[in-house]
């Protein structure tokens, strides 16, 4: 069997505060198949966007602490340093980021910005990297894109901005692109067309993909496998179509019956009750127990394992024979 | 772009005239009656009368001002009632003087104020950063009369190295009109870069904490790169700060040119003061009033050539 393109074991994240260090990510196994999309959900502070910035080794070194093993492609990604580390940003890996409107530099041209990332991995002139900036504009569909290349940030809508930024971290052809919720800033109709486009460009690049978001219908519309997090943890994890119908832990149904999509018409939207623990004073045990209308004091014992349930399906929860 | 530039130039026309009532007025404000110090203690009521009307001061003060106006228009800043030399004649003569020290004092602050911020901002909250902040905070905080004082008692009176006060003689070297200015320009020079190091700090730090550094990052951009995107994005604020600073330094410093008895315009504004010379105080105070109006003029056409949002606005 090949090895998987990322493999991520016991990656943990903490950063150092004037309190101590807080733990965002708390030893998560991650693994992507070439050309898989791998959806991550979770609310706010999950650590979803943390793992994902741990993953392209962007966060800020002096203050992260990150542990662990992390391999892309045989590359020991942990251990990358200067221009090896330069090289793989952008080049093997790139990222989405939620804004486009703060992610992009507001006095440079979109243009510039597509091909300086071209000329940084790859030996071309700058003509040439002119010319694959407007490829890329094509390819996301950017209307009239050859006057678009010489376009400001803020010349732009934020849809149209979001596939100026989709062609940038696309441009150097990189073997996994990071989606970070990048349809969060987007109206609701411009949402529906990004979400179209990246999986549509998914497919035709074959790129693997690992895409984090808070909305449970966009991780359904886009991903093979989902991951759940709760409080720098996977809870659940699985095949979309296992996960989503068929959630096992509390967690991820309280996650699905909160949705509008999970409500049953005519009756109230379920929220979670309590908000997510905070990280600098995690409960002992089961993190989510504190909220789980299931918890039993076996909960608090200790922090329950991801306990495989058949083929890709593993699954974080004590109980989970009891309530099934 | 042509349209941004001619707007600019258009909105620096009642800022000017705006200037033009407020030298008038605020010297007309000020106590004291010039003819007493052109005129002996014992004049007749008659000489008197007649002197002030041939200085035009018995009309009403909108007369006064339009008639005032009108020759400034005409390149005409009147007779200077001290000397009876003409104003123009003695501004072109003082302000050479303060141009010179001004420009070397704008360069020592500029590229002293951009390392020390460069750096500062970089590096913030490291030794570096708390040395060159240090340093900023006792360049803007040291009253620059005492700095001059300071600076002539150690290097000129102790140590002899540069002469204490005035530019010379006509005709000297180079290298000896330079041994006038330097203590003039570095006592001048320590306010502006303060605050320039100070807000450069500010800015190189605020930018390097927004998403779109994080995002070069991300895409692979190495320091070199990510240092021309900081500084772009923070050009169009340090222009401005650095214009405002270069504007005072150009408008002389009464005080710094008073304790070097620096010939420029600041002295000769200290003198008309004294010797309530309204024509030459006028015509000074327009004249430096117009440089800064004129200096901002610049920055504002220069800020769109770093960030296009501003042309828009």
């Amino acid at each position: 069997m090949n090895t998987p393109l990322l493999s991520a074991k016991d990656l943990t994240v903490q950063f150092r505060t004037p309190k101590g260090p807080i733990t965002a990510v708390n030893g998560i196994d991650l693994t992507l198949e070439r050309g898989e999309v791998l959806g991550i959900i979770g609310e706010s502070g999950s650590g979803k966007s943390v793992t994902m910035r741990a993953l392209l080794r962007i966060l800020p070194e002096a203050k992260t602490e990150i542990a662990g093993d992390l391999k892309l492609d045989g590359k020991d990604v942990l251990s990358l340093k200067g221009h090896d580390l330069a090289a793989y940003r952008g080049g093997d890996v790139s990222m989405v980021f939620q804004e486009p409107a703060t992610a992009l530099d507001p006095v440079f041209t979109i243009g510039t910005q597509i091909s300086e990332t071209v000329r940084r991995h790859r030996k071309v002139s700058r003509k040439d990297a002119q010319a694959r900036a407007l490829e890329m504009l094509e390819l996301v569909r950017i209307p009239s894109p050859a006057s678009r290349l010489g376009n400001y940030p803020h010349e732009m809508s934020g849809g149209m901005r979001q596939r100026a930024m989709i062609a940038l971290a696309l441009a150097a052809g990189p073997k996994l692109l990071l989606a970070d919720e990048p349809t969060t800033a987007l109206d609701a109709t411009v949402q529906i067309q990004v979400i179209l486009l990246l999986r549509e460009l998914q497919r035709e690049m074959g790129m693997a993909t690992i895409f984090v978001t808070h909305d449970v219908g966009v991780a359904a519309e886009i991903s093979d496998r989902i991951a759940v997090m709760y409080a720098g943890r996977i809870v659940e994890t699985g095949t979309a179509a296992e996960v989503l119908k068929n959630p096992k832990h509390p967690y991820t149904q309280g996650l699905l019956s909160s949705t509008v999509q999970g409500a049953v018409p005519g009756t109230p939207i379920k929220a979670i009750p309590g908000m997510p623990p905070d990280l600098a004073q995690m409960p002992p045990g089961c993190a989510f127990a504190p909220r789980c209308p299931l918890a039993t004091s076996a909960c608090q014992a200790a922090v329950p394992d991801l306990r495989a349930q058949g083929g890709e399906r593993r699954v974080a929860c004590v109980r989970l024979e009891e309530i099934a | 772009m042509l349209g941004y530039i001619l707007k600019r130039l258009l909105y620096a026309v009642p800022v000017t005239l705006a200037v033009s009532i407020i030298c008038f007025s605020l010297v007309q404000l000020a106590p004291g009656d010039p003819l007493t110090v052109v005129l002996p203690a014992d004049a007749s009521q008659e000489i008197v009368d007649q002197t002030r009307a041939r200085y035009g001061l018995d009309k009403p003060l909108p007369t006064q001002y339009l008639l005032w106006l009108s020759n400034v228009l005409q390149g005409d800043l009147g007779t200077s009632i001290a000397s009876g030399r003409s104003v123009s004649s003695e501004i072109g003569h003082a302000i050479g003087y303060t141009l010179s020290v001004a420009v070397l004092a704008c360069l020592l602050a500029l590229v002293a104020g951009l390392a020390l911020g460069l750096v500062a901002g970089y590096t913030m909250g490291s030794p570096m950063d708390k040395i060159a902040s240090a340093t900023a905070i006792s360049g803007v905080s040291v009253p620059h009369y005492w700095l001059g004082i300071v600076l002539v008692v150690f290097f000129s009176v102790k140590l002899g190295w540069f002469p204490a006060m005035g530019a010379g003689r006509s005709g000297q070297s180079l290298g000896d009109a330079l041994s006038f200015m330097i203590l003039p320009v570095l006592t001048m020079a320590a306010m502006p870069a303060g605050i320039i190091t100070r807000s450069v700090r500010a800015l190189v730090a605020e930018k390097l904490g927004q998403e779109f550094v994080t995002a070069l990052r991300a895409k692979g951009m190495t320091s070199p790169h990510i240092f021309a995107h900081v500084v772009k994005n923070a050009a169009p604020t340090a222009l401005a700060v650095i214009g405002v600073q270069m504007g005072y330094l150009m408008a002389g410093s009464i005080l710094v040119e008073t304790v070097f008895a620096w010939p420029g315009t600041g002295l000769l504004l200290n003198n008309a003061i004294l010797t309530r010379d309204i024509p030459l105080l006028q015509g000074t105070i327009l004249v430096l009033a117009l440089i800064f109006v004129a200096l901002n003029l610049i920055v504002d056409i220069l800020q769109p050539l770093f960030d296009p949002r501003i042309q828009r606005a």
